[in-house]
């Protein structure tokens, strides 16, 4: 709801008192805003209604940073995919996260299919991506020899990469943080006020966060904050995609680059693909749920079917029993199949960020700064950058992987915790566990998403019981207290003997 | 770094572990046991429950007293020659040099072997494996984990539970739960047979009117956070649903019991590994394709009785001391698998060495007899078979059949043959 006084003109934020800007939605594009207003001279904070940072649509899907040969010229996302693709090179360098450059086949089985590569190859050409080819059967059987041999040809695009979207979400995080962010995790937002036609307030479960300028980065649930403070939204539909994990240790020498069949009318087909950690990930389907299931991230046994049956036709040898992990997503599709992304038409200082469907993980880097400009130009003002801004953040580093024997016993030497090995399948040491938590890891999962540890071949069976017992001792809580990932995921509950 | 020398180097202080070092030092051997936990037993610390050690020592005992009587009689802690290394994590193997680099909480150690046995044990499989649709919960334990959180860490993973799988574990945490206050509403298995032995469903199921129900599966589960409901349905002889027949469970806690898997990840590099089975593939003296590897346990094959991995333990542990103090490995000749052979360890025999075979059927036989046979086509004699009896995959047949009985020049066939 929106408290609405008088409607004239905004006041600019003085020099000396700088403006506050919250950002409502901690996903890719939240955390990106956030920590590109935190470059400029002004106050940010970050408020999320989930638990964690990254927890919705930025969570669960392919993790691909796409090529661009797909949009069409003319929408946003041809604008913003080629540009976004180059910088995750850039942001896998300054944030220190996985972004693998193992290119993507789009590949034909038909002969029709081979009129769908012409178009895409110049549709890509148009939209500026670099290095696109036609691969004959020949050549793309040899890159690909697991690939099923009647596949033709392929549209060979060496400008996509393989990422974890949470990567980037915590990295853009913890970087926001170290200058100057506010994180406030737990709170919805519940209504905006305003006074003078201009923003004075967020209002949320929690109270009044005074500010100047907000953005509605709130994913699939940012028309209904556009709502909120009374502006007109496409509406955003949760377009549910379904995946299947396989096994890093037994799977990944099946395949080398992405490998996408022709894109259909519901987007760019079922994928299969390495992951940044070795594995193999099969999907998405692509299914248009009613608006009223936003939340809803339940797989199905049709669209599992559908995965096994699509993955098989691309690698026939496949062995789905090193399935380790199945899930599901949502993507927030809007009528308009482009990305929604504009000032409010009533309020200065407001911006609405939506309907970022594929390949939004892939454009997210490259609006961040074009939805500051948007605000600045929405305030008609300019934020001076700052000089003391700090854009580089180091992750937690694996002891046991990453570390020389010399760098490693000197770190055992200053504390044991780097020698104490807790997820025995990707070696995650109780150091590092300890750390997530130090950087807002609350839950098994956040533990999970920021270390690896749970993530392996055993899916936490030998070290569930350790992660939650290191995290219930640094956080100070009971065992019973502690939750799995989303509010209400409790792990155990009360004590055997007292 | 601390620089350390053994003739034998054992991974894992499980029941397979320390048969192999008390094996190898009875041989003389210099023994090493390099384990990840801060104590020897290995999964056995966690299994409260009787019945261990029928064999080995004809007494009815619990995991921890098993552990400890193994560790007994092979003097572990008071024999100088043999040294446990707990709380150690295995950070790398160099396969030229035969030296292990250790990782622990007091810093690294440099191990040097002449031989070395793997005996790592296995992992549960996980719930993501089985694609099973439905929310994404908590509240889905592997059974080792729920009955570590009873067992060890004191802790109860819910109120109301279902179990998904009839193997001896799912069937002991079945009678575990219930005697701690969970109610315990089904034990589910997809086959129309049960998975564990039979002296489990009696005292697990039967004893505590637990229903079984069989040819019956998990269809989805539901439940906003944690697991709230579980919708089972039952299965026809090719695994597939079959429609109304779903049943809704109001549970918090769903178990499973659905598998183990060798664990060899670690080792996959360094010695051949089954792609199916991922046990490591071994001969009948335990040896690997490495000269100087050797495996036992559950890393090789899954064991019903943990008397059995004990014993190949001891195997292994013998044959690595003799290969350590400069013994020549023997000759390996594939096993062939003969009809409706379901698991069979070793897979390879070795012309002139005693050879126990471990076997389980492909499916179960009302009454059918173990052939093992050598020769080819109509010449082929018979050199051991079992009496015919009810054959089913939840119990393992031992076979031994000794050197002398083994002809060098014939090839080896195991079968199951149906009684008419």
């Amino acid at each position: 709801m929106v408290q609405r006084l008088e409607e004239s003109r905004i006041e600019k934020p003085g020099l000396g008192n700088p403006m506050t800007v919250v950002v409502i939605g901690a996903g890719l594009v939240g955390t990106l805003v956030a920590r590109e207003f935190c470059r400029r001279d002004c106050k940010v904070i970050l408020v999320e209604r989930g638990p964690d940072v990254g927890l919705g649509v930025s969570k669960a899907n392919s993790g691909i940073v796409h090529a661009g040969y797909d949009d069409e010229p003319g929408t946003l996302r041809a604008r913003f995919c080629v540009p976004g693709n180059a910088q995750w090179s850039v942001l896998a360098d300054e944030l220190d996260i996985d972004v693998q450059r193992i290119g993507s086949h789009v590949v034909a089985f038909r002969r029709e299919d081979l009129n769908v590569l012409d178009e895409l190859l110049a549709r890509g050409v148009a939209n500026g991506v670099p290095g696109l080819r036609i691969l004959d059967q020949a050549e793309l059987l040899q890159r690909e020899p697991h690939l099923n041999p009647s596949a033709l040809a392929s549209l060979w695009a060496p400008s996509a990469a393989v990422t974890e979207p949470w990567q980037l979400v915590i990295a853009a995080t913890e970087n926001a943080l170290e200058n100057g962010l506010e994180l406030r995790v737990g709170e919805e937002v519940t209504g905006f006020e305003t006074d003078n036609g201009a923003l004075k307030a967020v209002l949320t479960t929690k109270g009044r966060i005074p500010c100047d300028a907000a953005v509605n980065a709130a994913g699939l649930f940012a028309d209904r904050v556009a709502n909120l403070a009374g502006d007109e939204s496409v509406p955003l539909r949760p377009r549910r995609g379904e995946y299947i994990l396989l096994n890093k240790f037994t799977a990944h020498d099946l395949v080398n680059s992405v490998l996408f069949p022709v894109p259909g009318a519901l987007g760019k087909g079922m994928l299969v693909t390495p992951t940044v950690d070795k594995g193999i990930l099969l999907g998405p389907t692509a299914e248009d749920l009613p608006r009223s299931l936003k939340d809803d991230r339940a797989t199905t046994g049709a669209g599992l079917d559908k995965i096994v049956a699509s993955a098989r036709h691309m690698i026939p040898s496949l062995d789905l029993r090193e399935a380790v992990k199945v899930f599901a997503g949502n993507r927030p599709e809007s009528p308009g199949k482009d990305f929604w992304i504009t000032p409010s038409p009533r309020w200065q200082g407001l911006v609405h960020v939506g309907a970022l469907r594929s390949p939004g993980l892939t454009a997210a880097p490259a609006l961040a700064p074009w939805i500051v400009e948007l605000v600045e130009k929405s305030l008609d003002t300019k934020l001076a950058l700052r000089t003391d801004f700090q854009p580089r953040r180091k992750r937690i580093p694996s002891y046991l992987k990453e570390l020389s024997l010399e760098e490693l016993e000197k770190a055992v030497a200053e504390d044991p915790a780097a020698g104490r090995v807790v997820c025995v399948c990707n070696k995650v040491t109780e150091k590092e566990v300890v750390e997530a938590i130090r950087r807002g890891a609350r839950s098994l999962d956040g533990v999970k998403f920021r270390t690896r540890a749970l993530f392996g071949e055993c899916q936490g069976g030998f070290c569930s019981h350790r992660i939650l017992h290191i995290v219930a001792k640094e956080l100070g809580v009971g065992e019973d207290e502690l939750d799995y990932g989303l509010d209400g995921s409790w792990v155990v509950k009360g004590k055997v003997r007292p | 770094m601390k620089e350390l020398s053994f003739d034998v180097v054992v991974l894992g202080a499980g029941g397979a572990g320390v048969g192999a070092a008390l094996a190898a030092r009875a041989e003389g051997a210099t023994v090493a046991i390099v384990e990840r936990l801060d104590r020897s037993g290995g999964i056995l610390n966690q299994c409260i429950h009787d019945g261990f050690g029928l064999h080995r020592y004809k007494e009815a005992l619990t995991g921890p007293e098993f552990a400890a009587r193994l560790n007994t009689e092979a003097k572990l802690g008071s024999d100088p020659g043999l040294t446990l290394l707990t709380g150690r994590f295995v950070r790398d193997i160099d396969p030229e040099a035969r030296r292990l680099i250790l990782v622990s909480e007091s810093g690294l150690e440099a191990v040097t072997c002449k031989a070395l046995v793997y005996a790592a044990g296995a992992r549960e499989r996980p719930f993501g494996s089985l694609l099973i649709p439905g929310d994404r919960v908590s509240g889905i334990f592997t059974a080792g984990v729920a009955q570590r959180l009873v067992n060890l860490d004191n802790r109860l993973p819910g109120t109301r539970a279902l179990i998904l799988g009839s193997g001896d574990i799912g069937l002991i945490m079945a009678r575990r739960l219930t005697l701690e206050g969970i109610e315990v509403r089904a034990v589910l298995e997809r086959l129309p047979y049960p998975g564990g032995l039979e002296r489990n469903l009696a005292q697990c199921l039967h004893d505590f009117d637990i229903p079984l129900l069989l040819s019956t599966t998990v269809a989805e589960v539901r439940g906003k956070g944690r697991l709230e409901e579980v919708v089972t349905v039952q299965v026809d002889e090719n695994h597939n649903p079959i429609k109304g027949t779903e049943r809704s469970f109001a549970v918090d806690t769903l178990v499973l019991s659905v598998g183990l898997v060798p664990s060899t990840t670690p080792v996959m590099d360094l010695v051949t590994v089954d792609p199916r089975s991922r046990g490591v593939v071994v001969d009948a003296i335990m040896g690997t394709n490495r000269d100087w590897v050797f495996a036992a346990g559950n890393c090789t094959v899954i064991y019903d009785l943990v008397d059995y991995v004990t014993d190949e333990g001891i195997v292994a542990g013998r044959s690595a001391a003799r290969f350590a103090r400069g013994e020549p490995r023997p000759e390996r000749l594939p096993i062939v698998r003969g009809r409706d052979v379901g698991v069979m360890n070793p897979s390879l025999w070795c012309p002139g060495q005693d050879l126990t075979l471990f076997l389980r059927p492909a499916r179960p036989f009302a009454k059918a007899r173990w052939v093992v046979r050598q020769g080819e086509g109509s010449s082929a004699a018979i050199i051991r078979e079992t009496k015919a009896e009810i054959l089913t995959p939840g119990e393992m047949e031992r076979l031994k059949i000794p050197a002398a009985k083994l002809d060098p020049s014939k090839p080896l066939t195991v079968e199951v043959v149906p009684d008419a």
